[in-house]
C-alpha cells in the first residue's frame, strides 16, 4: 500500500514555522463541530507561548475542564494570564461573553440613557442572547479590539482565535455580514423610515409592494414585533455607523498577510466536506490559508497490516497462555483498520486540495484537559509525535 | 415487535462529530422496518441525508431514500425560507407574496432574526408532518428528526416559547403554542446520541438534564461507535515478547510497538467503562451501537438499524 503508490504527497504544515513568524499576528482555527478546534487553538497557543511569543487565545465555548486548565472560571471578556506556562512568552486566554460584548458596543457609542432604553428592549434582549449570528459578529468584534490592542499597547503580539461552533464552518465567515446586512438593510431602513424622517417620509417611501410586505409581515409576527425592531433599530442606527461597514471592514481585516487560517478537521466524510467547502472559499476569497489539521486520526504499529494481524490471530487460537499476544493481535487488526480507511479518506482530501498543506494528529486515548496535555497536543502538531 | 402507537416523533441530537445524522438515519430504517412509512427530516441545511444515503441533495420535497422490509423512508430537507413561504400558503394562501418578500429582504430578516422566528418555522414543518392524516389516519407513521447539537437543542426545541415573549398574539404565536404543545407531549421523545468519551458523555447528561427540566421526555442515551474490549484486564501491563512473534510467523522487532499500542488501547478502554458508568450512573436508558468499518454505507445503516429497531418507545426501558 506504501510502496506501490505514486500519488504526490501533500505538502507538510509546518505550525512551529509558522508561530516563529513574527509578522503572523492572527491565526484564525476553523473547522465543523466536534473536530477538536478548541483544542487546536489552546494547544498552539501554549506552544506559541512557549516558544517565546506573548499570545492571547479567545475561545468561544471551551468545554468546562479545558476552560478550567486555561484558568478561565468566569465569562468577563478580559484576556487573563495563564499560570504554568514556560519560558519567556506569555499566554493569555479569554472566553467570548457575546452578550457583555455586545452590551459594550452599545454602552461605548451611546449616551447612558439611549443605552438604558437600548438594554430594555425585549428584542435587544432576544438579540443579544441568541441570535443566528450574534456570536460570530461578536467574536470578529472582539478580534478587532484584541487586534487595536496588540497595534497600541502590544501586551500581546499573537491573537489565537477560536471560531463559534457554528451550524456549518462558513458560518463564521458569512453570518456578521448576514447580521451586518441585516441590521442595515433596505427592510430595516424602510421599517424605521417614520422613525427617522417623521410622517411625511414615511408616506412618501410607501411602495404597493412594500405595504404588501408589512401586512404580510404584521399578519405573521403580530404588530408588537414590528414596533419593537423598529423603535430597536432607530435607536442604533442613530450611534453606528453602520453595522455593515463594520462587519465588512473586519471581513477585509481577515484578508491581511498577518492572518492565518487553519482549518480543522478529521478523518470523517462530513469534517472534511466541511473542510472542504472552507478551503475553496478561503481560497476563492484570498484569504490567507495556513493548512489542515487533521485531528485523531487512528494510528496502527507500521509493518503488520490488519490481514496478516488477523490471519496469525486466526493461527493462534485460544490457549490462555497466549491472552497477551492475542490481545495485541486483536488491537493491532482494530487499528490497522481503522487506520487504513483514515489514510483512505485523507488520501482522498489530498487528492481534491494537491496544494493545501496538511498534519495529522494521532487520537490520543484520553481527553485533554491540562497544561500537559495541551502540550502534547502542541508537539503533535509540530510533527514530534 | 412493532414501534409503540404513542410515540410518533422521534428528536435525535448529540454532540457534534457524535454521528447523530447517522443515528437518525439507522432509527428510521429501523422504524420503516415491518411495513411502516417514517419521514426523515434534516433542518440544518447539511445535505447529511443526500450523502448518507448516497443521493442527489434532497429537494424541499419529500423523496423516498430507501424501503426497508416493505417500510420505507421518505426524507425531507427543510429550510426556512421554503418553510415560511408554506406557511403563508397554509394559512394566508399568500404563496406569491413570498416574491415580493425575498425582494425585500425579508427572508433574510426571518433567517437572521432566529431562533425565534427560524426555528419555529423549522419545528412548525415538522409538526405539520407529524399531524398529517390522510382518510382518517396518519400519513407518516413516525417522524424523525436530525436535529441541532446538544449545544443547541433546547433552545431549539424552546424557540416557540421565545417567540411568545415577542409576540403575544397573531397566528405566529398560535403556531408555537401548539408546537409546543406537540413537543412536551408523549408523542415526542428526545434521544441523545454520545461517544464513550469524556466531552460527549458530559454534553450529554447536561443537555439531558436541560431538556428534562424544559420538560421534554428523553428516550434513549444511543452510544455510538463503542470499540470492543480488547484486552482482557489480566493482560494489562503485560508485554509482548519477540519469541510470540516469531512463532507466529512475525516479525520479533514489532514487540516493544505493540506492547505500547496494546497499552494505549487499555487507557482507551479504561475511558470507555468510565464514560460508560457515568451514564449508567444517570439512570437513563442506555442503546449501544458499535463501531463499523468505514466507510459508512447504506449496508452499515440497516446493520444499526437493526439494533435500533426491535422496541417500543414510550416505556422506559
Amino acid at each position: 500500500m506504501t510502496s506501490g503508490r505514486r500519488r504526490p504527497q501533500p505538502p507538510v504544515l509546518d505550525t512551529d514555522a509558522l508561530l516563529k513568524d513574527p509578522d503572523i499576528k492572527v491565526i484564525v482555527t476553523c473547522g465543523s463541530g466536534g473536530v477538536g478546534k478548541t483544542t487546536t487553538a489552546a494547544a498552539l497557543g501554549l506552544r506559541a507561548a512557549e516558544q517565546g511569543r506573548r499570545v492571547v487565545v479567545l475561545t468561544i465555548d471551551p468545554a468546562r475542564r479545558l476552560a478550567q486548565a486555561l484558568g478561565l472560571v468566569e465569562l468577563d471578556n478580559t484576556p487573563r494570564h495563564v499560570d504554568g506556562v514556560g519560558a519567556d512568552g506569555a499566554l493569555l486566554a479569554m472566553m467570548l461573553d457575546m452578550k457583555r460584548t455586545f452590551d459594550d458596543v452599545v454602552s461605548a457609542h451611546a449616551t447612558p440613557e439611549k443605552a438604558a432604553q437600548i438594554f430594555a428592549n425585549p428584542f435587544y434582549q432576544s438579540l443579544s442572547a441568541s441570535f443566528a449570528g450574534t456570536q460570530e459578529y461578536m467574536a470578529m468584534e472582539n478580534l478587532s479590539q484584541l487586534r487595536t490592542q496588540l497595534v497600541t499597547d502590544g501586551e500581546w503580539d499573537l491573537i489565537v482565535v477560536d471560531t463559534p461552533p457554528s451550524r456549518s464552518a462558513l458560518d463564521f465567515l458569512d453570518a456578521p455580514q448576514r447580521l451586518g446586512r441585516f441590521l442595515d438593510g433596505r427592510m430595516i431602513r424602510l421599517l424605521t423610515a417614520p422613525a427617522r424622517a417623521g410622517g411625511k417620509a414615511y408616506l412618501k417611501v410607501v411602495t404597493a409592494s412594500f405595504s404588501v410586505f408589512t401586512k404580510v409581515l404584521n399578519k405573521i409576527l403580530g404588530n408588537d414585533l414590528l414596533g419593537n425592531v423598529s423603535s430597536f433599530v432607530a435607536s442604533l442606527e442613530t450611534m453606528f455607523g453602520g453595522f455593515r461597514e463594520r462587519a465588512e471592514l473586519t471581513y477585509e481585516l481577515l484578508k491581511a498577510p498577518d492572518t492565518a487560517f487553519v482549518v480543522v478537521a478529521s478523518p470523517e466524510p462530513d469534517a472534511l466536506r466541511e473542510a472542504s467547502f472552507f478551503v475553496e472559499r478561503l481560497q476563492q476569497e484570498g484569504m490567507p490559508l495556513a493548512g489542515v489539521v487533521l485531528n485523531r486520526v487512528h494510528r496502527a504499529v507500521p509493518g503488520l497490516t490488519a490481514r496478516a494481524a488477523q490471519a496469525a490471530l486466526d493461527r493462534l487460537g485460544e490457549k490462555p497462555a497466549d491472552a497477551s499476544l492475542r490481545a495485541a493481535l486483536a488491537v493491532q487488526v482494530e487499528s490497522a483498520e481503522a487506520a487504513e480507511a483514515d489514510q483512505a479518506m485523507i488520501a482522498r482530501f489530498a487528492a481534491a486540495h494537491p496544494s493545501v498543506a496538511q498534519r495529522s494528529v494521532p487520537a490520543l486515548p484520553t481527553d485533554v484537559h491540562d497544561l500537559p496535555g495541551l502540550r502534547r497536543v502542541g508537539s503533535a502538531l509540530a510533527g514530534l509525535e | 415487535m412493532a414501534p409503540s402507537a404513542a410515540v410518533r416523533l422521534h428528536v435525535v441530537t448529540g454532540k457534534g462529530g457524535t454521528g447523530k445524522t447517522t443515528v437518525a438515519a439507522a432509527l428510521a430504517l429501523g422504524l420503516a422496518a415491518g411495513g411502516h412509512r417514517v419521514l426523515l427530516v434534516e433542518v440544518e441545511g447539511r445535505q447529511g441525508l443526500a450523502q448518507l444515503f448516497d443521493t442527489p441533495p434532497l429537494p424541499y420535497s419529500e423523496t423516498r431514500l430507501a424501503t426497508a422490509e416493505g417500510g420505507v423512508v421518505i426524507g425531507l430537507a427543510v429550510d426556512p425560507e421554503a418553510a415560511m413561504l408554506d406557511y403563508l400558503e397554509i394559512f394566508y394562501s399568500m404563496k406569491r407574496a413570498g416574491t415580493v418578500l425575498r425582494k425585500m429582504g425579508a427572508i433574510d430578516f426571518v433567517t437572521t432574526i432566529a431562533p425565534g422566528l427560524r426555528d419555529v418555522l423549522l419545528t412548525g414543518k415538522v409538526k405539520e408532518a407529524v399531524v398529517r392524516n390522510a382518510g382518517g389516519r396518519p400519513v407518516f407513521d413516525s417522524v424523525v428528526l436530525d436535529a441541532p447539537p446538544t449545544g443547541r437543542i433546547a433552545q431549539f426545541l424552546s424557540a416557540t416559547r421565545e417567540v411568545a415573549d415577542l409576540t403575544k398574539f397573531g397566528p405566529i404565536y398560535k403556531q408555537s403554542a401548539g408546537v409546543s404543545t406537540l413537543l412536551h407531549s408523549p408523542l415526542a421523545v428526545v434521544h441523545l446520541v454520545t461517544l464513550l468519551e469524556e466531552m460527549p458523555v458530559q454534553e450529554t447528561l447536561d443537555a439531558a438534564a436541560e431538556l428534562a427540566a424544559d420538560g421534554y421526555r428523553t428516550g434513549r442515551i444511543i452510544v455510538n461507535r463503542a470499540r470492543p474490549d480488547l484486552v482482557p484486564a489480566h493482560v494489562v501491563g503485560a508485554d509482548v515478547a519477540g519469541e510470540e512473534l516469531t512463532r507466529m510467523g512475525l516479525d520479533p522487532a514489532l514487540a516493544p510497538e505493540l506492547t505500547r499500542q496494546v497499552s494505549e488501547y487499555a487507557e482507551r478502554q479504561g475511558v470507555q467503562a468510565a464514560a460508560g458508568a457515568r451514564l449508567d450512573a444517570a439512570g437513563l436508558p442506555v442503546i449501544t451501537l458499535p463501531q463499523l468499518p468505514a466507510p459508512m454505507d447504506l449496508g452499515s445503516l440497516f446493520e444499526l438499524a437493526e439494533i435500533l429497531a426491535p422496541r417500543t418507545w414510550d416505556e422506559p426501558a
